[in-house]
């Protein structure tokens, strides 16, 4: 993946978060809580689980379709991210070769079926990951850590590396541009020259940071940046929050793909 | 309203390495004045720029605004009759969002959040910008960067707004805009630009620095249609006034 293309994914994904739906509309802390309680709820999950997580997947669908973000790209950033899990699962099968029976007739080694797990483990938190970030202003989302106790520090730490992410990766992309402009085949790309080009992107950093400290000086900054929005939890943010964690609640103590098979079942006999 | 005054008094500055950057500078601006300052690269008008706000401090001579002599302990009152537009709208815009970033000066002078958000809401509808005012500041256009980077300094409501390149890269029609936002300003001005023409819209006098010293001062029309003296500065004539044909540039 180019550096180019990587930077337009990350301008894609900021831009769908500044969309005007419901799930937009949704308390920043409403969303952030939401979603650590699906990661735990799923993460919680015993090692051999893979159908009961089946359900969690309708809270991304739902947040993904309801947020109008389009499946096809989280999908595709969860793909592009997904060699970690299959690193962390693959030895699986072969550590754990006692086998199971999954479906009347059919055995595999159990390993798999852990295998499976993670996969699908990892599949649901980072699409939810995904999916707060896309549904979300960055501000919003830091106002929203903010608010739910993170040190004021840490927050503006976070906002400036927001606000001047899309300046530095902008001046790379010249840089590297420039770069590629001149140099013909394998020569000019090498370590060296990378490292160089680094050196100098921090120098011009650190000559842009003091250049801002003193547009902050020169408007009154005095250590704290101030602000102003006080958002107040609405009813709505608050009914999200606990539709959500009951729904997780339910899915992560009833078996309920088991009982819609019991269901069909008796259905049918 | 002796409290708009600016007036250096032989201002001389020493970077740390050594260069002087400025050798005894000296002019006063009064009330309701708008002044061009012009120069070649490197003659030093960032530098002088930068001690009017008190991001510098003179090595010696002494800068006072209204009756507050500029020293360590006055640059936060400075800074408050003082507004300064940095050449680069990005490192001008900090905050998240332009909101943010508008209310980020009146909020530090202590202003409670309702006349923060009337201070934030006039700036930017000054400015034209009003529309922008949810949006994060890479999502901006040039043009629109310049327009909120302004805003965000008429919204400590300066006593004097200092300006550098106000309208450098932009294109000719923002440019147009910027200069029409600046005449409709009543602050006493002083813009540092290359942009002659922009000068001669905006500002009534106009000083000429070289080597860091004050070589020319007077009315801005007749400096700045002084062929010789800009030549000498490394500039030229605006283009509004070298009276060239407007064909013969491309006739063979």
């Amino acid at each position: 993946m180019s550096f180019e293309t990587a930077y337009s994914g990350i301008g894609r994904l900021d831009r769908l978060s500044y969309g005007d739906t419901v799930v937009h509309r949704l308390d920043p802390r409403a969303k952030v809580a939401a979603t650590i309680l699906f990661a735990v709820a799923v993460v919680s999950f015993p090692r051999y689980e893979v159908l009961s997580l089946l359900p969690f997947f309708l809270f991304p669908i739902l947040i993904g379709a309801l947020g109008d973000i389009p499946a096809g790209f989280i999908a595709k950033k969860v793909v592009a991210v997904s060699p970690f899990a299959v690193f962390v699962g693959i030895f699986n099968p072969l550590f754990d070769p006692s086998t199971v029976a999954i479906a009347p007739g059919v055995s595999v080694s159990a390993g798999w079926v852990s295998f499976a797990s993670i996969l699908v483990k990892f599949a649901l938190t980072v699409s939810a990951a995904l999916l707060l970030i896309a549904t979300t202003s960055f501000p919003g989302i830091c106002r929203g850590l903010r608010r739910l106790g993170l040190p004021a520090l840490f927050v503006s730490q976070l906002l400036f590396l927001y606000r001047y992410l899309f300046v530095l990766m902008e001046e790379a992309m010249r840089v590297i541009r420039a770069r590629d402009m001149r140099s013909f085949g394998k020569r000019g790309t090498g370590v060296r020259v990378f490292v160089r080009i680094v050196g100098t992107l921090f120098l011009r950093t650190v000559e842009r940071a003091e250049r801002i400290y003193g547009a902050m000086l020169a408007r009154g900054f005095r250590g704290d940046v101030p602000s102003m929005r006080r958002e107040t939890l609405r009813p709505s943010d608050a009914a999200f929050v606990l539709a959500a964690g009951c729904f997780f609640a339910l899915c992560r103590f009833v078996p309920v793909p088991q009982m819609i098979g019991r269901l069909v079942r008796g259905l049918a006999g | 309203m002796s409290h708009h005054l600016l007036e250096f008094k032989d201002v001389r500055f020493q970077y740390p390495d050594g260069t002087e950057a400025l050798k005894g500078v000296s002019f006063l601006i009064t009330h309701g004045e708008s002044v061009g300052i012009v120069g070649a690269n490197g003659a030093g008008k960032s530098t002088l720029l930068l001690h009017m706000n008190g991001h510098l401090l003179p090595t010696s001579g002494a800068v006072t605004v209204g009756e507050v002599p500029l020293r360590k302990e006055t640059r936060p009152e400075i800074r408050r009759k003082v507004g300064v537009v940095f050449q680069n709208p990005d490192d001008q815009l900090f905050m998240p969002t332009v909101f943010d970033d508008v209310a980020f000066g009146p909020l530090n002078l202590g202003l409670p959040p309702d006349r923060v958000r009337e201070r934030v809401h006039e700036a930017l509808r000054q400015v034209g910008a009003l529309a922008l005012v949810d949006k994060p500041p890479h999502h901006l256009s040039g043009g629109e960067k310049s327009a909120v980077a302004i805003a965000t300094v008429i919204a400590m409501e300066p006593d004097i707004l200092v300006m550098d390149e106000p309208a450098a890269s932009l294109d000719p029609k923002s440019r147009r805009s910027v200069i029409g936002l600046l005449n409709s300003f009543a602050h006493s001005k002083i813009v540092a630009s290359h942009d002659l023409d922009l000068i001669l819209d905006v500002c009534a006098r106009c000083l000429v620095i070289r080597d860091g010293a004050i070589v020319a001062d007077g009315p801005a029309p007749e400096i700045l249609s002084d062929a010789t003296l800009l030549a000498e500065n490394n500039l030229e004539l605006p283009l509004t006034l070298q009276g060239r044909p407007a064909w013969e540039g491309t006739r063979r």
